[in-house]
């Protein structure tokens, strides 16, 4: 399974790729919403960790821009983010975020909300 | 941190069995000593010492029951395993909700609900899907022995980090509020449910007869002959059609025989009385 993460701290990337590295994925990392792009154009992307507040493109744009893409209807999205605000929360899943999980986060709270949109690792 | 003896550490064991069925090896040392040294703190008790001493005089029910609540592990979260809650709604609830279309009334039991995330996960699914459920007379009833964790659940009230574990996104949007940095839930939900403090160890349950038990992740803590009584317990008080649901890590294979296993989706196995 491929996994793309796109945050623009290194810290928060080192950790979720290290994640997914060990449950077995390949792992992409992006800094903002217009590397994801990138990344999701040069191939089959099934799960994308996405943070709301970066640079050059924001989470929401990003998730906007990717369920526009009729190739990228299957993509999952988790939103990992710091904005806890219920009103953010609901524009994120309008968008067509899959799940959201406000930081910080653990290992068991990423694993529970994949399981909850159906990719069982 | 505070140390305990062995003889003070068996005599706080022995009761815990006593009162509450749950087993402490001679290894949970450490994990007694950590969990007695933050009760201390709260009750501003001096030592280890102390504490037993005034327990062992037995005049304080109140912190005795303090004691043993904070060995108890009350570890939770919504929609814990997921498959027990996609059985109850795919299978059990449509069968239950078949055969009572006479009485037009359900009651679940949450037993050893901790902070009460198990109970409200299944009024969440009640609500979410099945809205002609709406005029029936509907409980689910959680119990827990701890009142600490009683109160929490009474509270309806969550923090971000709990609300973050096993909860669909989109029930957290349709079923809580928040409430500064916590989040609480609508009322819709939570008139479904009620908590009472409960000692699953009673000879009789003193609680109105379920249709649908839920029992998971407390026998884990039992040895066998306390295993065996309650499950005759539950057994003797739900509907002779009830559905029970145990822990993923739990059966009453050896426990007892009598109960049929069904298996449904992802390996989810619930027991019933055989007919
Ligand atoms: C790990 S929690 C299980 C919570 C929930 N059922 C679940 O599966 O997520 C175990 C709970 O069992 C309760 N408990 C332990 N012994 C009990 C007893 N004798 N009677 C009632 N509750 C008990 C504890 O207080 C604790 O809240």
């Amino acid at each position: 399974m491929k996994v793309l993460i796109v945050d623009d701290s290194t810290a928060t990337r080192l950790i979720l790729a290290g994640m997914f590295r060990d449950m077995g994925c390949d792992v992409l990392e992006a800094e903002n919403g217009e590397e994801a792009l990138k990344c999701i154009d040069s191939g089959e992307v099934h799960l994308a960790i996405v943070d709301w507040n970066m640079p050059v493109m924001d989470g929401l744009e990003l998730v906007n821009e990717v369920r526009q893409r009729e190739e990228c209807k299957d993509i999952k999205i988790i939103m990992v983010t710091t904005e806890t605000d219920i009103d953010k929360v609901g524009k994120a899943i309008d968008a067509g975020a899959n799940e959201y999980i406000m930081k910080p986060f653990t290992k068991d709270m990423v694993l529970d909300k994949m399981r909850l949109i159906g990719i069982q690792i | 941190m505070e140390i305990i003896t062995l003889d003070n550490f068996r005599f706080v064991a022995d009761l815990l069995h006593q009162k509450t069925g749950i087993v402490l090896s001679d290894e949970k040392v450490y994990f007694v000593e950590t969990r007695l040294s933050d009760l201390l703190r709260n009750e501003g008790i001096g030592s280890i010492e102390e504490l037993i001493e005034t327990i062992r005089r037995g005049r304080d029910a109140a912190l005795e029951k303090k004691v043993l609540e904070s060995l108890t592990t009350n570890e939770t979260y919504f929609f814990r395993d997921v498959a027990p809650f996609e059985a109850l709604r795919k299978v059990v609830l449509p069968d239950i909700i078949q055969r009572r279309q006479g009485e037009r009334r359900i009651c679940i039991w949450s037993l050893a609900c901790a902070t009460g995330q198990e109970a409200y996960s299944i009024a969440m699914v009640i609500r979410e899907h099945f809205p002609q459920l709406a005029s029936w007379d509907l409980k689910i009833i959680g119990a827990d022995y701890s009142r600490e964790v009683l109160e929490k659940a009474k509270s309806g009230t969550y923090s971000q980090f709990e609300v973050n574990r096993g909860l669909p996104v989109s029930y957290l949007l349709k079923y809580f509020i928040k409430e500064g940095d916590r989040w609480l839930l609508k009322d819709s939900v939570r008139t479904l449910t009620e908590f009472v403090e409960f000692n699953l160890l009673d000879s009789r349950y003193s609680l109105p007869t379920p249709d649908i038990v839920f029992l998971r992740n407390v026998m884990i803590y039992f040895d066998l002959e306390t295993k065996k009584k309650i499950l005759a317990n539950v057994k003797n008080t739900m509907r002779r059609d009830g559905y029970l649901f145990l822990g993923t890590a739990e059966t009453t294979l050896n426990i007892d025989n009598s109960l049929e296993r069904h298996v449904f989706e992802d390996n989810c196995a619930c027991y019933r009385i055989g007919q």
